[in-house]
């Protein structure tokens, strides 16, 4: 499949969900989405357009939240596909994808602990990377702290 | 009942410590928990505390075995932000350097799999060979290891004409050492026994657990940033991507023997195209907002996500190294197999541990079985021989 078709596909699925769609470059885009609607959205392109799940990524912003981005490839396509959601502190709560894409578990296990954000029916909401004593409330990479 | 088989945590491996903790019935691996984070060194944070042109330098220390591909992203990511294009002739050496470093890769996991195997002979070799390629890295670059030779704009060295002959002579003779390595291992019907049908991660498993580089590729899914989202002159050379089906610890070793063969290709052929030209570019201040970039190392896409508020400073520096996702899926790939075959399993995603002795079991609490990086190597070593009695070789 195409970039174009591919694009088609999303924009007519999600055309009452997608809140802003921003070509950075021919091969970058983002598109910003709510919350509620990410598990659903990633669900699609990972079942449907055999979406690959890069990564995600945490930033905190001076907004009062936590930004995350979900970053997606389509197999052999070069465009990085990246949803964003902003999550508002202080609640800092967010549907996992995990259920739905394997390889998000790691990754959200990292978010929640770094940036303190409570990722609803994760299936291991352990620590990754801090020790199980770590201090309760702590997050190495928000600004708040 | 099963019994744990603690693996780590402390020993380094060849690039980062893992703990694996391993249950065992008897013999069989029936489940498999992965631990990260004992020696997580903050590289995210401290990129915040530098300058963009610092963060290269910091990022080349992620790793020591493919220390020029978090650069490569690096550059990637601050160029993608900048909307800059290095220079045509700093594209071509930032493609010879990757290449390099991919076949020193693969040499060294080459031998490190023989050695696991009791194949001391191909360790030797392969070792032996991979000093041809660092050789070749000392005269360009100046360094066996971390070259230091991306910026963002270009590359910090040129590589010299004079020295392009004795470059091209050196990979010349690297040929012939990889078709004997090819013929090692495809040919010997021990390492059949010992490798094919083991460790097998399925297509739809590698998708699940999002996997990237051979480890995909071997596994019949044809994923490769350089062909997919070509970046630097690899769009300008023909290669092939080396895919196969069969998913095994067989398929992980050819795919990068069978590899190794299209970085020569890549590198000579960059070599013949090169024109003389600037290489490198003045940037200015980078501007406020985001970047990607990702660049496949030997292990798999590396990735970089900046943010940047138009200081000198990142905001936000997000790296995503291709063994994060790889580890991942050896919870799937070592159920069921013996824990001789294990430490195969787990070595042939790269990230070998076995290679040190300082693996050493903890749980005090219970009696339970300890096995050390000694063991595990034995247990290895035993497997292969039995195979070589069973066929008469011995």
């Amino acid at each position: 499949m195409t970039w174009k078709e591919t694009e088609k596909i999303i924009r007519k699925r999600f055309s009452d969900k997608i809140q802003k769609w921003i070509v950075h470059n021919k091969n970058r885009i983002y598109v910003d989405i709510r919350p509620d609607d990410l598990v659903e959205f990633s669900r699609f392109i990972f079942d449907e357009l055999h979406a690959r799940f890069i990564i995600a990524s945490g930033v905190d912003t001076p907004r009062g939240g936590v930004e995350i981005l979900y970053h997606f490839d389509f197999f052999q396509l070069p465009q990085v596909f990246s949803l964003r959601v902003f999550v508002k502190k202080p609640g800092l709560e967010i549907e996992s994808v995990a259920p739905a894409i394997k390889g998000t578990e790691w990754i959200e296990r990292e978010i929640a602990e770094l940036f303190g954000v409570r990722f609803k029916n994760h299936p291991n909401p352990a620590h990754l990377l801090l020790p199980e004593d770590w201090p309760e409330g702590k997050y190495p990479l928000r600004r708040d702290q | 009942m099963s019994e744990i088989i603690p693996i780590g945590p402390y020993h380094p491996l060849q690039e980062e410590p893992e703990f694996f903790r391993l249950h065992v019935e008897g013999e069989k691996v029936v489940k498999l928990d992965i631990d990260i984070g004992y020696n997580h060194r903050g590289v995210e944070k401290l990129a915040e505390s530098k300058s963009w042109d610092q963060v290269v330098f910091l990022v080349e220390r992620i790793c020591g075995i493919c220390s020029t591909s978090h650069p490569a992203a690096s550059v990637l990511a601050m160029e993608d932000l900048a909307e800059i294009e290095a220079p045509e002739r700093a594209q071509y050496i930032r493609t010879v350097i990757c290449e390099l470093e991919r076949l020193h890769s693969h040499l060294l996991w080459l031998g490190l799999a023989g050695h696991f195997l009791g194949y001391n002979t191909v360790w030797m070799w392969s070792w032996k060979y991979r000093e041809t390629v660092c050789d070749i890295f000392e005269k360009v670059t100046g360094n066996r290891q971390s070259y230091a030779m991306f910026k963002a704009g270009g590359v910090r060295r040129d590589i010299q004409d004079m020295d392009i002959p004795w470059i091209r002579s050196s990979l010349e003779k690297l040929k012939p050492a990889l078709d004997m390595f090819k013929g090692a291992v495809m040919d010997d019907p021990v390492l059949h026994a010992r490798t094919k049908g083991i460790g097998v991660l399925t297509p739809k498993q590698a998708k699940d657990y999002c996997v990237v580089g051979p480890i995909a590729r071997a596994s019949g899914i044809a994923i490769d940033v350089r062909k997919d989202n070509p970046y630097f002159a690899y769009d300008w050379v023909k290669w092939d991507r080396v895919v196969l089906q069969e998913g095994d610890v067989f398929a992980k070793a050819a795919i990068r023997i069978l590899e190794m063969y299209e970085s020569i290709k890549i590198i000579e052929q960059c070599l013949n195209q090169m024109k003389s030209g600037p290489i490198d570019m003045k940037v200015k201040e980078l501007p406020p907002g985001e970047g990607i970039g990702r660049a496949e190392a030997p292990r798999g896409e590396v990735f970089h996500y900046i943010v940047s508020d138009g200081s000198n400073f990142p905001v936000r520096y997000k790296i995503r190294a291709p063994s994060y996702v790889n580890i991942f899926s050896n919870e799937v790939a070592c159920i069921g197999y013996q824990v001789a075959d294990a430490a195969l399993i787990l070595a042939a995603f790269d990230p070998c541990y076995c290679c040190t002795e300082r693996m050493v079991a903890v749980e005090p609490k219970t009696q339970r079985k300890i096995y050390t990086g000694h063991d595990l190597i034995r247990l290895s070593h035993e497997k292969t021989f039995g195979i070589k009695k069973e066929l008469g070789l011995t």
